[in-house]
This record gives C-alpha cells, sequence and structure tokens, in this order.
C-alpha cells in the first residue's frame, strides 16, 4: 500500500518532468551536446593509447548523473517550495518520505535513460568502448548508482539553501559548473594545480569520475591517476560518506515551507 | 468532553517578530455547521486559519480541532481535515483527472475520483493539464482535492476571490452540498454577502481579535437594531424616525394617511453597516 504510493509519486514526478520540455532539453540533452562539441574540438592522445574523447566522456557520463540528481533537484524543489507543492502534500496523510521517494524514482529513471543516451552517441560515434568484462559492467552499475545516490541526497539537502525559485538557479549553477571545472571533467585532472585536486577530492564528483574512467578506460591508465591506481575502494567510501551526510542534512533541515510562511 | 465541537480555541496568539497579527483569538466551531471567518485583510484570517490547519506553530492558546492539537498533526488527522489553501494552479503538468485520483490514493477511504470532479464541474476538463485552466476552475480543482479524502472538517481560505458573480453563485451551491453531507465547513473570506449567504455562524475578526459570532442575521444586534421608518408627508418633504417599534408606527401612520402611507421604507441597518461599525470600532 505505502509502496504503492511512492510508485505513484514518482510516475506523477516522471509525468511532470517529462511534460515539461525545457527541463527534458536542458538534462537530457545539455552533456550530449557538450560531448559533441568537446569530442569534435579535441581529440589529442593524453596517454598512450587514451584520447582525450574517452576521457571528456566518462566525465561527462558522471556530469550528467550530477545534473540529474543534485543540479535538477537542488533547483526543482525551491520552485516547487514557493509554488505551494510542498505545502499542499503536507496537508494531505500522505507520508513525507513518500515524497522523496518519488523524487529518487524519478531521479534513477532520468539517469537510466541519460546514461544510456550518453553511452549510445558515445560509442556510436565516438568509439567509446563499451565496458569489455563482466567486472568492468559491475564497477559501471555500482559507482553510477552511488554516485546517482550521493548526488540526489546532496541535491535534497541542498535545496534549502537557495531562498527562494528565482534565485535557485543562479546558487546551484555555478556549484555545479565549478565542481565540473576542478574535477577532472574538461581538463585531465592530473594536470590540474595540486590545491585544486585536493579541494575536488572532497567532493563526490572527482571520484565519480574516476571510477568511471576505471571502467572505460585501459587499465595501463590507472598509472596516470593521482594515486598510481584507480582506488576503488576509496570511491566508494567517498562516495558512500556524501550519501550518509546528504541524507543527514535532508533529515535535519529539509524545510517544506518557504520562511514567509511558517 | 467537546466533542460537539470540531474547532476549539482559546486565547491563541501568533506574532512575527514585532507584528501581533493574532491576539488573544477565542473561537469554537460546532460539528456539521458552516462556520465564516469575516473580516478585512490582514486582520489574522489567514494566520489563524492555518493554525488550525497544522501549517504555522502558534505562540500561545489552546486549540483543538477534531480534538487533537494542529501543532502535532498525525496521517490520521490529516485524513479527516480536507484543506483548501488561497494558492492555486501549483501542477501545471497534470491533468485535472491525474490529480485527482493521485490525491485520492493519499486517504485511507477516499471518494471516487470521477465523481469529486463531476461534484465540482469539471467532467468537461477532466483530460486537461491544469496550467490551462481559468482562475474558476482551478479553484474548483482546489477543492476537488481538499475534499476527494472525504474530510470530516473543510477549511476554506477565501474560496471565491476573484470569482465572477455566476462562478460564485455555483461555488456556493458545492458549499451547501457538502454541508448537506455532513461536513463541518470553516471558511474565510472579506465578502459579508458570502458570509450571509453560507453560513449558519459568522465570527468578525479584526486586529486579529474576534470581535463578535452571531447568526449573520443577529450580527451586531441588528435584528433588535432600531429601525428607520420613512415616508412622504402631504407637503411633499420626506420625513424619517427611528423605532424600536416601526409595526405600530407604521399602523399608526396608515390610519393617519388613511389607507396607503406614500414613499414608505422600513430600514434596518445593513450587514455591512453593523460589520463595517465592528472593524472600525476595534
Amino acid at each position: 500500500m505505502v509502496v504503492d504510493l511512492a510508485r505513484r509519486q514518482g510516475i506523477v514526478e516522471l509525468k511532470q518532468f517529462t511534460r515539461s520540455r525545457e527541463a527534458v532539453v536542458f538534462t537530457m540533452a545539455f552533456p550530449i551536446i557538450m560531448i559533441l562539441i568537446f569530442a569534435s574540438i579535441f581529440s589529442d592522445e593524453i596517454a598512450p593509447g587514451v584520447n582525450y574523447t574517452q576521457y571528456f566522456i566518462t566525465g561527462m557520463i558522471a556530469t550528467g548523473l550530477m545534473t540529474v540528481g543534485f543540479q535538477s533537484l537542488a533547483i526543482q524543489i525551491p520552485i516547487e517550495r514557493d509554488k505551494g507543492v510542498l505545502k499542499r502534500y503536507r496537508g494531505t496523510p500522505m507520508p513525507k518520505w513518500v515524497y522523496f521517494a518519488g523524487k529518487v524514482l524519478m531521479v534513477a529513471g532520468i539517469g537510466v535513460v541519460e546514461v544510456a543516451l550518453l553511452l549510445a552517441v558515445s560509442i556510436g560515434f565516438f568509439d567509446l568502448e563499451p565496458p569489455a568484462s563482466a567486472a568492468k559492467w559491475f564497477t559501471f552499475a555500482w559507482v553510477s548508482i552511488l554516485g546517482l545516490s550521493a548526488c540526489t541526497l546532496c541535491g535534497i539537502a541542498f535545496s534549502s539553501v537557495p531562498r527562494n525559485a528565482r534565485s535557485a538557479t543562479a546558487v546551484v549553477t555555478p556549484v555545479a559548473l565549478v565542481l565540473q571545472f576542478i574535477s577532472g571533467v574538461f581538463f585531465v585532472f592530473t594536470d590540474l594545480p595540486a590545491w585544486m585536486q585536493q579541494v575536488a577530492a572532497i567532493f563526490p564528483l572527482k571520484w565519480m569520475c574516476q571510477g568511471l574512467r576505471s571502467v572505460f578506460l585501459p587499465d595501463s591508465f590507472a598509472t596516470v591517476e593521482p594515486a598510481g591506481s584507480w582506488e576503488l575502494g576509496k570511491v566508494a567510501l567517498i562516495l558512500g560518506a556524501w550519501c550518509v551526510l546528504g541524507l543527514a542534512i535532508c533529515v535535519r533541515s529539509f524545510t517544506w515551507q518557504n520562511k514567509y510562511s511558517r | 468532553m467537546g466533542n460537539d465541537l470540531a474547532v476549539s480555541v482559546k486565547g491563541l496568539r501568533k506574532a512575527y517578530g514585532r507584528t501581533v497579527a493574532v491576539d488573544g483569538l477565542d473561537l469554537d466551531v460546532r460539528r456539521g455547521e458552516v462556520f465564516a471567518l469575516l473580516g478585512p485583510n490582514g486582520a489574522g484570517k489567514t494566520t489563524t486559519v492555518e493554525i488550525l490547519e497544522g501549517y504555522r506553530k502558534r505562540d500561545g492558546g489552546e486549540v483543538r480541532v477534531l480534538d487533537r492539537d494542529p501543532a502535532e498533526p498525525t496521517a490520521d488527522w490529516r485524513g479527516r481535515v480536507g484543506i483548501v489553501l488561497q494558492g492555486t494552479g501549483e501542477f501545471e503538468e497534470l491533468t485535472v483527472g491525474e490529480l485527482v485520483h493521485h490525491f485520492a490514493a493519499f486517504y485511507p477511504k477516499p471518494d471516487d475520483p470521477d465523481e469529486v470532479i463531476a461534484r465540482v464541474g469539471l467532467t468537461g476538463k477532466a483530460k486537461a493539464r491544469t496550467h490551462g485552466l481559468s482562475g474558476g476552475q482551478k479553484r474548483r480543482l482546489d477543492v476537488a482535492l481538499g475534499i476527494v479524502g472525504r474530510p470530516e472538517l473543510l477549511f476554506l481560505d477565501e474560496p471565491t476571490t476573484g470569482f465572477d458573480p455566476e462562478a460564485r453563485r455555483e461555488f456556493w451551491q458545492l458549499i451547501r452540498d457538502l454541508n448537506a453531507a455532513g461536513t463541518t465547513i470553516m471558511l474565510t473570506t472579506h465578502y459579508l454577502d458570502e458570509a450571509e449567504a453560507l453560513a449558519q455562524r459568522v465570527g468578525v475578526i479584526a486586529d486579529g481579535r474576534l470581535v463578535e459570532v452571531a447568526e449573520p442575521g443577529r450580527l451586531g444586534n441588528r435584528a433588535n437594531a432600531p429601525a428607520t421608518v420613512s415616508w412622504r408627508t402631504p407637503d411633499g418633504t420626506v420625513e424619517s424616525k427611528e423605532s424600536d417599534t416601526p409595526t405600530a408606527l407604521v399602523s399608526e401612520l396608515a390610519a393617519r394617511f388613511g389607507g396607503e402611507v406614500p414613499g414608505l421604507t422600513v430600514t434596518r441597518p445593513t450587514l455591512e453597516d453593523v460589520y463595517l461599525r465592528m472593524i472600525g470600532a476595534a
């Protein structure tokens, strides 16, 4: 019964998403457009047998997951809060967590489609090799799921930061953009200044990129990584830690109404 | 105790910073009645109702809504209270049918969603996205979402603001039907005629206090207020006289004129006169 409610909520969220054209285009098409542009401009080898395109594409898949989980929720929830959507849900007997479950299901649905699209475009047009073994597919799956979970929880947690719907985009977008620049999406991570690498290592995106590189780049490339290896254990640890932190902040500080109506 | 009261409020207080919005308000709503909270903008209507709905925290006073403190709402209590807020049109990409069906699933014993849509007169719009609805249609959708869970008590916050006269009449009929079916209704309004048309009792709120509670016809002691009798004298001027016994005065006049009294009118203060005096005096 209650699980059914969460399923219904997820369907309603997905319906609303797919029916708002701007959201679909922005979320789905943006990473693809970025791949088309960057991969067409830069195609140098950055290491033996590895060209920039492959490196960049793995970064864009991680970015896509962050956009779906973090950016879209951190912007969408303040809008819903301002419009009174949250207030209306609160006036019903719907358990609070069903709202979050709906968002999680929506993010998962969009995330699967998004990753599939990016993979199809990359494999079809830019010579990205699909994961070569069952073990690599497994790594691909858990890095994506754990990374998306961390981003989703942080997105819900961060949704309490913007004061209103209008400021949400302005507050959230720079955070996401800066992370992309310092986490090894646009630039090869080890080419960045050491202090920048250290800052980036605090946040999830760097670890999502690194985990995905272990799936799509040849094993020889591991020596180019900061620690000389893929550090998958650390990837799991840090993404897991962000899940816990995000969840803790959600539970403590989520606000259902803006401060003028409490 | 208090089983015949749907809402009971004693000494309710709420301030925003230094601004006192509700200042020692007392109020009872009986089960089965339509109670109107009437007052000008800024009098504290919405603050009061949102405290009763469990949205806002109060600074002081005792509040019981359906025998519970709304500051600690439970899912069961939420299921028995219907809420129609002031805001509208928030789920823009969903259709009327999808929304009402979705909200019905939140409640333990909901009404048939399609039947609720019919009752608010939106059957023709069931497949339309909500962003395309007119103001009146959106408001009726709000009501549909508020009643689909079959609430015992329904709050309506300024439900007809911005309606054209015909839409208001239709809306009033919807409220009467709900009440006839046993739903207790508490509505806020700044329209006098709305309070008079719908409510069995009206509470007038001004500056965060309840100034008076009465049946609409008795508000401000209106029924017993002196009536004004005026008539035209034979030389053409109009004469007026306030009287506690207008009937006696009229029959005396009839005798004096030997039949019809020219230009005869008998008036009592209108609800508006009484209301304006009350909120001005508060």
